[in-house]
């Protein structure tokens, strides 16, 4: 396996963002109460995080060391900003869902975790890779967590029901069910990468 | 290129920059989506207006806010002349997604005679069965229900109010404080998931 593949890859599986690192855990928590909730998010924090990698890689050496975590979290925050705005003028739709939880992607520590261990050590080919790998990885993982959650909770996944809402645990959709739930999947995902 | 040392010119220097940069973009991208978000926020208005109306040349669209469970209720309803309610919509909410969400769909279910509010009279009395109404409240969501119907009742008052006839409200809709004095597992699973 070549470099490359090993940075992209890398995000997805040994270091997923939220069973791996265990990263993140404020959005994963609070926007996985619907599988398309959180592949949203997911999304919307992949566009931030490659980003952000690029450009961070390519300032790099212009940032003095004791300053670079305001420069960081400067570039981030602008990033956010943008996306919001953005995606308040041409997605109004998707805004209206996940408007609340936008801003939460400044606070992602996985957006700044990358930018301080990978794009401040690496090129930009192999940033822009990393921002991608974990960019997906976190969606894979709140997809999962949030199609659990979904299908547990009210019956249904992407909002296709399966089986009558009266018969869902309520619990799964609130709070609790989210810790539930990442604990389980992250126990069934350490089982698989242990063997 | 060598790694900038830390010395107190480059730092100053190097901050300075970034931000200046970041604000550069950050106007550049306001600019250029202002005057769409703005259209966007108008068309969603007037969108609601006629989704309200229902077709209704003589309807009329009221907007209310009200406190919800999680923070304000932005609502539009549409009244027929007769004061008939033609159709609602809510416009912004905070409620608990997967509990108090559901009113924007709850109470339009016409063949859900105990929690369908379309096609009914409005009479500013509109309460909970709790409340000893007779309209049922959303699963679980108890609070958001009833700030749900004092926003229609809200909306039949002020509706009267532009006919030029005063009516009285339901006044008993003080959402949080009956939720105090009698707690019960419903309002007890709300209060959890405010801890999100």
């Amino acid at each position: 396996m070549n470099k490359e593949t090993k940075v992209l890859l890398n995000g997805i599986l040994k270091e997923n963002p939220t069973f791996g690192l265990v990263l993140g855990m404020c959005p994963t928590l609070a926007t996985t109460t619907s599988a398309i909730n959180g592949m949203s998010m997911g999304l919307a924090t992949l566009f931030v995080l490659v980003c952000s990698n690029v450009v961070i890689s390519l300032l790099k050496n212009l940032i003095p060391d004791k300053v670079r975590i305001p420069s960081f979290i400067v570039v981030i925050a602008t990033f956010v900003t943008m996306v919001q705005l953005l995606m308040q003028a041409y997605l109004p739709t998707i805004y209206e869902t996940l408007g609340l939880f936008i801003p939460l992607i400044v606070v992602n520590c996985i957006v700044l975790g990358r930018a301080e261990a990978f794009a401040a050590k690496n090129s930009v080919g192999l940033s822009a890779l990393d921002g991608i790998g974990m960019g997906l990885g976190f969606t894979l993982a709140l997809t999962i967590l949030g199609a659990i959650r979904e299908f547990l909770g009210t019956g249904a996944v992407f909002g296709l029901h399966i089986y009558p809402e009266n018969y869902g645990a309520l619990l799964f959709v609130l709070a609790p069910g989210a810790f539930i739930c990442l604990g389980y999947v992250m126990a069934i995902m350490n089982k698989i990468q242990n063997k | 290129m060598a790694k900038l040392v830390s010395s107190f010119k480059n730092m100053a220097l190097s901050l300075t920059v970034i931000t200046l940069v970041a604000a550069a973009a950050l106007a550049g991208i306001y600019m250029l989506t202002q005057a769409r978000i703005e259209k966007q926020k108008r068309d969603a208005e007037t969108a609601a207006q006629q989704a309200v109306l229902n077709g209704d040349a003589n309807g009329k669209a009221i907007k209310v806010s009200v406190d919800g469970f999680g923070g304000k209720m932005i609502v539009m309803v549409g009244f027929a002349q007769d004061g008939t309610i033609l159709g609602y919509k809510i416009l912004e909410h905070q409620e608990t997604p997967g509990l108090g969400d559901k009113a924007t769909w709850w109470f339009k279910q016409e063949d859900k005679p105990n929690q369908n509010i379309i096609g009914r009279k409005a009479n500013g009395q509109f309460r909970v069965s709790k409340d000893g109404g007779d309209i049922d409240a959303i699963t679980a969501a108890t609070i958001s229900s009833r700030a749900f119907l004092k926003s229609i009742n809200d909306a039949y008052v002020d509706f009267m109010a532009q006919q030029g006839e005063e009516v009285e409200g339901w006044a008993g809709a003080s959402i949080v404080e009956s939720g105090v004095a009698e707690p019960d597992s419903t309002e007890v699973a709300e209060m959890e998931a405010v801890n999100e």
